[in-house]
C-alpha cells in the first residue's frame, strides 16, 4: 500500500507526488537523484522533508516546480489540484509557478537580481499573474514587505538587494513567495545560509506567510531542529527515497528506521542528560550505480544479510499513517539513539541485536 | 539471535566493510560489495588533471596535431632535401611532389621556408611565454604576497606597461633590435609580463585569504614555506594555462610584427614575413600566401584548444549535478 | 561621480607622462634620423647636416629634449618632424580622424555580433549552433589579422570583377576625386570602409562572443534567474529582463580593455588596405626614426585608451547598482 493510492487522496489534497524518479546523465554514469518518491500534501498543512545533502530532497521539489535542468530525466506523476504537472507545457507551468506553488531558495544572497530594486522584483511577481498597473503592484509590494516585518517598507522597496542583510533578503524572497497567495510554499533550506540568530525570525516570517495565505508548506531541511515545532508531518529521505514518514510526533518520538534514530541522536538536546552526541558513522552511498539492498546498510548497526540483498519497502506498522523502510522496524521502535549508535566514548550500552563497539573519531 | 557479522563497523568511510563469508553474502563479495559507500580511489592532483585533460577530445587531438607540426618543423626541416635559402631552377612552381608547397619567383622551395618560419615563430613564442611567465609570475606573486607599498609600486609599473599600445611599442623596439629572433622574443616578453603579473597577483591575493594559508601562518610557517608549499602548487594551474594561451598570442604578435617589417627580417624568415612577401601574389601564386597562413592558424588554434583543455582540467567547474 | 571622474583623470596624468617618457627614451635610442639625409647623393654639406640636427633638437641632451617636448605640448607644439614641411599637430588630427572612423564602426559591429552570437550560444548550450559558433570563434581568435585582411581584399577584388564595377574599394580610405556631391562622397567613403571594417570587427568579435557566452551562461545558472522562473515569469521575459540585462554589464569592461588590441589591429588593417590613417603615420615614423611623430601618435592613442576606460568604468557604475563611485 502506498500513501498516494488514489483511494486515499481526498479533496483536501493539493499536491500528490507518486513514484517520482529523477535521473541525471553524467560522465560517471546515470545519477539516480530521486528513486520513487510518494507523498501527498493537504490543504494548509506543513510537511517537513529531512535528509542529508544528496538525499534528493531538493531535487524532488525542483521537479515539482518544473525547474530542473533540461538534462534531467523524470518519470512518475506530480499532480497539483488534480492537474498533472509533469505533462504540462511551460506556459501552463508558468501559471502554476508563483500563483499555485511558490518557492523560497536556500541562499538569499544570490536569489535576488542585483540590478533591480526589491520593490520592483516583488511587483514583478504580482504582475506576472495579475493584470494590474505597476504603481498598484508596487503598493502591494510595500504591504508585503511590511507583512514580513521589514522596517520602513516604503523606503526599503527602493533598495537594491546588496543594501540588505542576508536575513532581510530572505524575507524579501518570502514576500515574493506569498505575493500571489499560492496554495503551496516550498521552502528549500530557507535558514541554512543564515546566521543562527536570524534563523528563528525567518521561520517566524515563513509561518506568517503561510498563515496569511492559507497555503500548505513544504519545509525542506537537513536540520531536525528546524522541523521540530513547525511541521505537522515529516518525511525522512535517504539516497533518493523516503525511508520514513508520519506525523511529527511519531517520527520524533517513535522512529521506525535506524537512520531517523541516528539523525535524532546527532541532535544536541537539553532535556536529556547525555555526555556526547551520537554521530552516524560513514557517509551516504554514491547515487551512481546504486547496489541492491538497503542503501543505509553499510552504516547501520542493525544490518543483517537481508539488508544487503533486498531493499525494504516503505511499510506501516501498527499505525497505518506511520511508515518506515526497514526490515527490522519493530526492533528500532522504542530505542534511544545512544543504544544503537556508539557515542564517542566506547562504553555504549550493548543492544540486543548485535552491537557496536567500534570507535568513532 | 545470530551473531551480527558487522559488529565492528569501522567509522572511517573509505574503508571497505568486510565481506561476509556465508550465504547470499558470497555472491556479493568482491567489487559489488565495495560500491556500497563512496569508494572512489584517491587520485593525486596530477592524475586528476591528466584524466580530465584526456576527456577533452579536442584538446587531445590538438596536442597530437601540434606535436606533429613541431616535429615536422624541427626534425623534418633538417631532413628535407632543400635548404631554406637554396635557389632551385624551378621558379614559381605550383605545389607538386618535388615541392609540396610550391616555389617562389626566385625558385626557393616553399616547404623548406615554411618549416624554417615555423621553427622561428614557435621558438620566439615559446621564449616569450617562458620569459613573460617567469618574470610576470614572480612580479605578481611578490606584489600580491607582501601587499602594502611594495604592491602599489610594483603594480603601478605594470600598469605603465599596460597603457602602452602593444604593437606600436613592439614595432619601435623591434625596429631598434634589427631582426635578431631571440631579441624580438625579449621585446615581446618585455611587454607581456605585465599581463601575467596581473593574473598572478589576483591568484595569490585570493589564495592568501584561504584558510589553509592562514592555518600554516598560525602554525608559524616561514614565508618561503608558505610560498613554495602552498602558493606555488595552487597557483600552478592558472600559470600553466596562461602560459599556454600566451604562446598563441605571441605567435600572432610576432607574425604581425614580421609582417609589418619590424620583426624577423631576411635572410632569416618567419611565418609572418612569408605572408608579407606573398601579399601581392595571392591571385597569381596563392600557395605562397596560403601555406604560411594556414600554419599560423593551425598553431594558434591547436594551442588555444590545448589551453582550453588545460583550463577545464585544472579548474573543474564541471556541471556535476547536486542532488 | 563627477568627483570620481576628475580624480581618475588626475591620476592618469602621471601615468601618461611616465609612459611618454619611456617611449621617448626607447624611440630616441633608434637609428640616427639624419642617416637618410647623409645617404643622399651628392652628400649634403656639414652645414646642412648641422642645421638639420639643430632643427631636430639633436644638439640638446636626451633629458632636455624630453623636457622641451613636454613643455612644448602646452603651447600646442608637438615638436619637429624629420619631414620639415609637416606640422605634426595638424597631421595627427587628420590621420586619427580616419582611423577612429574605422575603429568605432568596427567596434559597434563586433559588439552587436558578439552579443547576439554569445547569447544564442549560451541559451542553446551544447547544440549544433553552439558548437559551430564556438569553433568559428576559436578560428577567428587564431587567425592573424593581416592574413585575414589580405584574404578579404582578394575576395573584394573577385567580387568587383564578378559584378563588373568597383563596389568594394580595396585601396585607400577614400577616392582622391569624387564627383556628384555629398551623397557620392558618403557612398565612396562607405565603399572604402566596408572591407577594412569587417576585417577589424571579426577579430574582436571572436573574443567578445566567447566572453558574452560565458557571462550569459553564468547568469542563466544563477539563483535569481531560477527565482524569476519560480515567480511564474515566462522564459522569454526572464531571458530579456533578468538574464540578458545582467549578462551585458561585464562586456563594457572587456570592450574598454581590448581597445589597445583594436588600435593594434587597425594599424595592420590600414597597412593592408593602404589607408592614410594613424597606422601608416606611425609605421612611416618608426621607419624614418621620426621621434616626435611617434610621440604624438602615442600621446593621442594613450589618452584615448585612458578616456575610454574611464567612460567604461562610469558606465559600469550606471548599469550595476552595486558599484557606487564616491
Amino acid at each position: 500500500m502506498t500513501p498516494t493510492d488514489p483511494t486515499t487522496a481526498t479533496a483536501d489534497t493539493v499536491l500528490e507526488v507518486a513514484d517520482l524518479t529523477v535521473q541525471f546523465p553524467t560522465d560517471d554514469g546515470l545519477v539516480q537523484a530521486v528513486r520513487g518518491v510518494n507523498y501527498e500534501l493537504r490543504r494548509g498543512e506543513v510537511l517537513g522533508i529531512v535528509g542529508e545533502s544528496g538525499s534528493g530532497k531538493s531535487v524532488t521539489s525542483l521537479a515539482v516546480m518544473g525547474l530542473l535542468p533540461g538534462s534531467a530525466q523524470l518519470s512518475g506523476s506530480v499532480r497539483f489540484r488534480g492537474n498533472e504537472l509533469l505533462e504540462s507545457t511551460d506556459k501552463e507551468l508558468s501559471r502554476v509557478r508563483g500563483q499555485g506553488i511558490s518557492m523560497v531558495f536556500q541562499d538569499p544572497m544570490t536569489s535576488l537580481n542585483p540590478v533591480y530594486t526589491i520593490g520592483d522584483q516583488i511587483a514583478e511577481a504580482i504582475m506576472a499573474h495579475h493584470d494590474i498597473r505597476k504603481d498598484a503592484a508596487r503598493r502591494q509590494a510595500v504591504e508585503l514587505l511590511d507583512l514580513v516585518h521589514i522596517p520602513h517598507p516604503e523606503q526599503r522597496a527602493k533598495s537594491y538587494p546588496h543594501e540588505l542583510s542576508g536575513g532581510m533578503r530572505q524575507r524579501v524572497v518570502i514576500a515574493i513567495a506569498m505575493a500571489n497567495r499560492p496554495d503551496i510554499i516550498i521552502a528549500d533550506e530557507p535558514t541554512t545560509a543564515l546566521d543562527v540568530t536570524v534563523q528563528a525570525q525567518i521561520l517566524e516570517s515563513l509561518r506568517t506567510a503561510q498563515k496569511e495565505t492559507g497555503a500548505a508548506m513544504i519545509l525542506i531541511t537537513h536540520d531536525l531542529g528546524v522541523i521540530a515545532g513547525q511541521a505537522d508531518r515529516v518525511l525522512v529521505m535517504y539516497a533518493g527515497k523516503v525511508v520514513e514518514s508520519g506525523s511529527a510526533d511519531d517520527v520524533f518520538y517513535r522512529p521506525r528506521m535506524p537512520y531517523t534514530l541516528g539523525l535524532l541522536g546527532s541532535l544536541p538536546r537539553l532535556d536529556v542528560k547525555t555526555d556526547r552526541l551520537t554521530p552516524i558513522a560513514g557517509s551516504p552511498p554514491s547515487v551512481v550505480n546504486m547496489p541492491p539492498g538497503c542503501p543505509f546498510s553499510p552504516r547501520c548497526p542493525l544490518a543483517e544479510e537481508i539488508c544487503d540483498t533486498e531493499e525494504p519497502p516503505l511499510e506501516a506498522g501498527s499505525d497505518p499513517d506511520h511508515l518506515g523502510a526497514c526490515h527490522f522496524a519493530y526492533r528500532v521502535e522504542g530505542h534511544d539513539p545512544t543504544e544503537l549508535f556508539s557515542t564517542a566514548a566506547s562504553d555504549a550500552t550493548p543492544l540486543p541485536a548485535g552491537t557496536n563497539d567500534g570507535e568513532v573519531r | 539471535m545470530p551473531d551480527n557479522p558487522k559488529s565492528d563497523i569501522d567509522p572511517s568511510p573509505p574503508q571497505v566493510p568486510e565481506t561476509k563469508a556465508s550465504g547470499a553474502g558470497e555472491t556479493l563479495a568482491g567489487p559489488a560489495r565495495t560500491e556500497r559507500e563512496f569508494t572512489v580511489a584517491q587520485r593525486s592532483q596530477a592524475q586528476l588533471v591528466l584524466r580530465r585533460f584526456l576527456q577533452h577530445r579536442l584538446a587531445v587531438a590538438s596536442l597530437i596535431v601540434l606535436t606533429a607540426i613541431v616535429l615536422l618543423a624541427f626534425v623534418g626541416g633538417a631532413l628535407w632535401k632543400y635548404d631554406v635559402g637554396q635557389f632551385t631552377p624551378d621558379e614559381s612552381q605550383a605545389p607538386s611532389w618535388e615541392h609540396p608547397f610550391g616555389t617562389d619567383q626566385t625558385g626557393r622551395d616553399m616547404f623548406a621556408q615554411v618549416l624554417r618560419g615555423t621553427q622561428i615563430s614557435i621558438g620566439i613564442a615559446v621564449l616569450v611565454a617562458l620569459f613573460a611567465t617567469i618574470v610576470g609570475t614572480i612580479w605578481g606573486a611578490v606584489a600580491g604576497f607582501y601587499r602594502g607599498w611594495l604592491d602599489t609600486a610594483m603594480m603601478r609599473i605594470a600598469d605603465l606597461v599596460l597603457t602602452l599600445p602593444l604593437l606600436a611599442v613592439a614595432a619601435v623596439l623591434g625596429h631598434n633590435v634589427g631582426g635578431t629572433w631571440w631579441l624580438i622574443a625579449v621585446v615581446i616578453a618585455g611587454l607581456y609580463w605585465a599581463y601575467v603579473s596581473r593574473v598572478a597577483r589576483g591568484v595569490v591575493l585570493s589564495l592568501r585569504e584561504k584558510e589553509f594559508i592562514e592555518a600554516s601562518k598560525a602554525l608559524g610557517a616561514s614565508d618561503a614555506r608558505i610560498i613554495f608549499k602552498h602558493l606555488v602548487p595552487n597557483a600552478l594551474g592558472s600559470v600553466i594555462v596562461n602560459a599556454t594561451i600566451l604562446v598563441a598570442i605571441a605567435i600572432l604578435l610576432e607574425t604581425a610584427l614580421s609582417y609589418l617589417g619590424f620583426g624577423v627580417v631576411p635572410p632569416d624568415t618567419s611565418l609572418g614575413l612569408l605572408v608579407s612577401q606573398a601579399k601581392t601574389a595571392v591571385s597569381t601564386r596563392p600557395w605562397l600566401f596560403y601555406f604560411p597562413g594556414l600554419f599560423i592558424i593551425l598553431i594558434a588554434l591547436t594551442i588555444n584548444f590545448i589551453g582550453d583543455g588545460l583550463r577545464d582540467a585544472f579548474d573543474p567547474q564541471q556541471t556535476k549535478v547536486r542532488a | 561621480m563627477l568627483a570620481y571622474a576628475l580624480r581618475r583623470l588626475l591620476i592618469s596624468v602621471p601615468i601618461l607622462i611616465a609612459s611618454t617618457f619611456v617611449v621617448f627614451i626607447l624611440s630616441s635610442l633608434a637609428k640616427n634620423p639624419l642617416n637618410a639625409l647623409k645617404a643622399k647623393n651628392p652628400p649634403p654639406s656639414p652645414r646642412v647636416l648641422q642645421l638639420e640636427a639643430e632643427r631636430l633638437r639633436l644638439d640638446h641632451p636626451l633629458m632636455e629634449r624630453y623636457w622641451l617636448w613636454l613643455t612644448g605640448l602646452f603651447r600646442g607644439d608637438f615638436g619637429p618632424s624629420v619631414q620639415s614641411t609637416m606640422n605634426i599637430g595638424d597631421e595627427v588630427v587628420s590621420r586619427f580622424a580616419v582611423t577612429f572612423r574605422l575603429i568605432f564602426l568596427a567596434m559597434l559591429i563586433a559588439l552587436i555580433l558578439a552579443v547576439v552570437v554569445g547569447v544564442v550560444s549560451a541559451v542553446k548550450q551544447y547544440s549544433g549552433l553552439d558548437y559551430t559558433f564556438t569553433f568559428t570563434g576559436f578560428l577567428f581568435l587564431a587567425m592573424p589579422s593581416f592574413w585575414f585582411a589580405i584574404l578579404l581584399k582578394e575576395a573584394g577584388i573577385s567580387f568587383n570583377n564578378a559584378v563588373g564595377e568597383t563596389v568594394l574599394y580595396t585601396i585607400g580610405d577614400s577616392s582622391v576625386y569624387v564627383t556628384g556631391g555629398l551623397w557620392a562622397e558618403v557612398a565612396d567613403t562607405l565603399g572604402h570602409m566596408i572591407l577594412p571594417t569587417i576585417s577589424l570587427a571579426l577579430l574582436s568579435f571572436a573574443a567578445w562572443s566567447r566572453f558574452q557566452r560565458a557571462s550569459m551562461l553564468e547568469v542563466l545558472n544563477s539563483d535569481y534567474v531560477r527565482l524569476a522562473r519560480a515567480k511564474g515569469l515566462r522564459r522569454g521575459k526572464v531571458m530579456r529582463k533578468h538574464a540578458l540585462r545582467t549578462a551585458l554589464i561585464p562586456l563594457t569592461t572587456v570592450t574598454a580593455l581590448d581597445l589597445g588590441a583594436i588600435i593594434s589591429g587597425a594599424i595592420v588593417t590600414e597597412d593592408v588596405f593602404q589607408w592614410r590613417g594613424a597606422g601608416s603615420f606611425l609605421l612611416d615614423a618608426i621607419r624614418g626614426s621620426d621621434v616626435y611623430v611617434i610621440m604624438a601618435w602615442l600621446l593621442v592613442s594613450a589618452t584615448f585608451i585612458i578616456l575610454f576606460n574611464l567612460i567604461a568604468d562610469l558606465l559600469y557604475g550606471v548599469l550595476d547598482p552595486r558599484i557606487r563611485y564616491a
